[in-house]
């Protein structure tokens, strides 16, 4: 797991436009329009974003298009995901413990 | 008795992780074995670990301290209970005796849902001191895991050898 996606991710507008791609590639002009931010913040953050390697542009026709690069996500899955196997590995231990003292009441 | 899915939430830039899971228990006994000490040593370590316990006294403003041994090797948790309310919600502080410095303590809240049908649902909410603890504490549980993973690679290598 690269710490720079966490570190990237965890400014506010940032986040909401990873969430706005995610449903698809958009081009400056849509996310200005749909997250009521001016246009060099977005561009500013978008720079940031795909200097993380979370965002690629895609040029078609006259604009740019941004869309989401899955490889960070996966990285970040596969990050969280060893913490979730260490509580699971507990959790199942305990569920034996718990089918044990059913067993003894019934 | 079906098997359950943990669902863990880190959000990004967040200090918090949240840790839920449903078991086919009812309540009142989902808590006993997380507060007795004689069910915690069951079940408390990851599997491949063995837990004693130094210190449990499970009550609003008691001390506890955990200790788990693998590979010849102990590892030291402690904390307090700040609020011990059975059956319905534990509060306590928990740190790894393992950091390089002192101090960084988790605020944890254990909190037990009652579900239909005799289920109960336990969720837990740790909060850090930082972004940088909580995201050090997750890529803790990854090096282990990538450490795991070489272990089983020597083992599987002295086979073939």
């Amino acid at each position: 797991m690269n710490p720079q996606t966490l570190q990237t991710l965890a400014q506010p507008n940032r986040l909401d436009i990873v969430e706005l791609l995610y449903k698809g590639p958009r081009s400056v002009n849509d996310i200005v329009d749909r997250l009521h931010l001016n246009q060099p913040q977005v561009s500013k953050h978008l720079r940031i974003l795909a200097d993380a390697g979370i965002v690629e542009v895609e040029p078609l026709a006259q604009q740019r298009f941004y869309r989401l690069k899955p490889q960070p996500f996966k990285a970040l899955d596969g990050w969280l995901e060893k913490y979730r196997q260490m509580w699971n590995g507990k959790f199942d231990k305990l569920d034996t413990v718990l089918k044990k003292e059913m067993k003894k009441r019934k | 008795m079906s098997k359950h899915e943990t669902k863990v939430t880190a959000e990004p830039g967040k200090q918090e992780i949240w840790i839920e899971r449903e078991f086919d228990a009812p309540r009142e006994l989902v808590f006993k074995v997380t507060t007795d000490p004689e069910y915690i040593v069951q079940w408390w370590g990851p599997k491949e670990y063995t837990t004693t316990i130094d210190k449990a006294d499970i009550k609003s403003g008691g001390q506890w301290r955990f200790i788990h041994h693998a590979n010849g090797q102990d590892f030291g948790f402690h904390g307090v209970y700040h609020e011990v309310l059975s059956p319905e919600r534990v509060i306590d502080t928990f740190e790894w005796e393992g950091l390089p410095e002192k101090g960084h303590v988790i605020l944890e809240t254990s909190r037990y849902e009652e579900l239909p049908e005799g289920r109960t649902k336990l969720k837990i909410q740790q909060v850090f001191q930082s972004v940088q603890d909580r995201d050090g504490m997750i890529a803790s549980g990854q090096k282990k895991g990538m450490e795991e993973s070489y272990e089983r690679m020597d083992e599987i290598l002295a086979k073939i050898k």
